[in-house]
């Protein structure tokens, strides 16, 4: 009884730690508080997480502290050997593994579902499988976002001919692959579910390939909506109120930075998302900060 | 279908209030910040974001020992959120050094 009420009472303050470190983030003065106000309640959630009282639970506490602590090396260790300079691509990748967490917890489900091991609804199903193609698409498209910011990767070794055709093609497969999945119920075969996954992954390659690298930033924004989306359905799939209106409220957070952002630069979301590499945003915006360079540069001395 | 959906609606309005206050929540809370705040705010924002971990958390509390397969699956799970999460705020943190340097050296 004590233990439902101090986890959920943890839960609730989490949330509130979150919409004020948001709050706080979006002031000049009080970004590094707010950060840590954030932080602070992604602790308590995690401790709530780990003492709430699970049915039949078997715990696995090593399992998971040795999770927690790798990733949080692992996450220390990639944010702190950049230069300083190179700390906005750094949040791609992030979101990238963002998205690759909400993709193998939807596979790990489905396997589950497969094996017998939990019943699913054909909402639950449904839930799931939005939890695999949004993970995929947000991992690998982040990941190619970070690739072009860095210059790992230039725009004209990616971008196809007839791009366009090619993406719509591929996301009719992804569905259709989906829906097929969908059809088997809980007698499918954990191949396809593994197929359907890596096809969504392929797509969010394809996805942002044709984007210019000067975009890439907004085009980070948006994947890093479309993951707070994932992990709000993850919240479904476990029943967790908190995952679910934390997502939400990312994904709203997500959605209306990428517009504010497009605003700053002088561009429409859709140009951006449709224009590709060819035509030179300079062309048809005089004022529009074309370089990724040039709009950290004003980025950061505005804040200053 | 359609009485389906009503039917689900009606069941889990506490929800469906829920969700719309959040969503309303996120544009309020964001909307407001100035121009030189955006790269931050997406990078604290994506730290959020790692809340996603909770789910490997409840996965692997509930997993059976010798289910090895959905064990490495919800580690592995949950080393990428935590990653998400820790990297996340770090990197906020970073950003807001190199402002105080800019500042300092004007």
């Amino acid at each position: 009884m004590t233990t439902i009420f101090l986890t959920n009472l943890f839960y609730l303050s989490g949330l509130v730690c979150f919409v004020l470190g948001l709050r706080l983030m979006s002031n000049t003065g009080s970004v590094r508080k707010g950060n840590f106000l954030a932080g602070a309640g992604m602790c308590l959630a995690i401790l709530a997480a780990v003492m709430e009282p699970v049915s039949g639970a078997y715990n696995n506490y090593a399992w998971i502290a040795g999770g927690l602590s790798i990733g949080a090396f692992a996450g220390y260790f990639l944010s702190t050997k950049r230069a300083y300079t190179l700390t906005t691509s750094v949040v791609a990748i992030f979101n990238g593994l963002g998205g690759a967490c909400a993709a193998l917890l939807g596979l790990a489900e489905i396997l589950l579902v497969y094996n017998g091991e939990s019943a699913a609804s054909r909402s639950m199903l449904i839930a799931i499988l939005c939890t695999i193609i949004i993970g995929g698409v947000v991992f690998t498209g982040s990941l190619l976002a970070y690739a072009k910011m860095e210059g790992l990767i230039k725009d004209s070794s990616v971008n196809l001919r007839r791009h366009g055709f090619v993406n719509v093609l591929l996301l009719t497969i992804t569905l259709f692959c989906g829906i097929f999945v969908y059809l088997q119920g809980d007698q499918g075969s954990s191949l396809w579910a593994i197929v359907f996954m890596l096809i969504a992954m392929v797509y969010g390659v394809y996805l942002v390939a044709p984007i210019a690298t000067a975009d890439m930033l907004l085009v980070t924004a948006l994947l890093h909506g479309f993951s707070g989306l994932s992990a709000a359905i993850v919240g479904l799939i476990y029943g967790s109120q908190f995952m679910l209106v934390g997502g939400v409220l990312v994904a709203a957070a997500g959605v209306t930075l990428t517009l504010a952002m497009c605003r700053t630069m002088n561009r429409s979301l859709i140009g951006v998302l449709t224009e590709g590499i060819s035509s030179p945003p300079q062309a048809s915006f005089p004022n529009a900060v074309s370089d990724t360079e040039e709009a950290k540069e004003i980025d950061q001395s505005d804040t200053a | 279908m359609m009485d389906a959906f009503m039917q689900f609606f009606n069941d889990n309005l506490l929800i469906f209030y829920l969700l719309a206050f959040a969503i309303l929540l996120g544009f309020e809370v964001v909307s407001k910040a100035p121009a030189g705040l955006q790269t931050p705010l997406l990078s604290g924002s994506n730290a959020i974001s790692g809340v996603v971990l909770i789910g490997a958390i409840l996965l692997l509390r509930q997993t059976r020992s010798d289910d090895y397969l959905t064990l490495a699956l919800g580690f592995l799970a949950l080393a990428l959120g935590m990653a998400n999460a820790v990297g996340g705020f770090v990197t906020t943190d970073r950003m807001l050094d190199l402002f105080r340097q800019k500042k300092a050296n004007q």
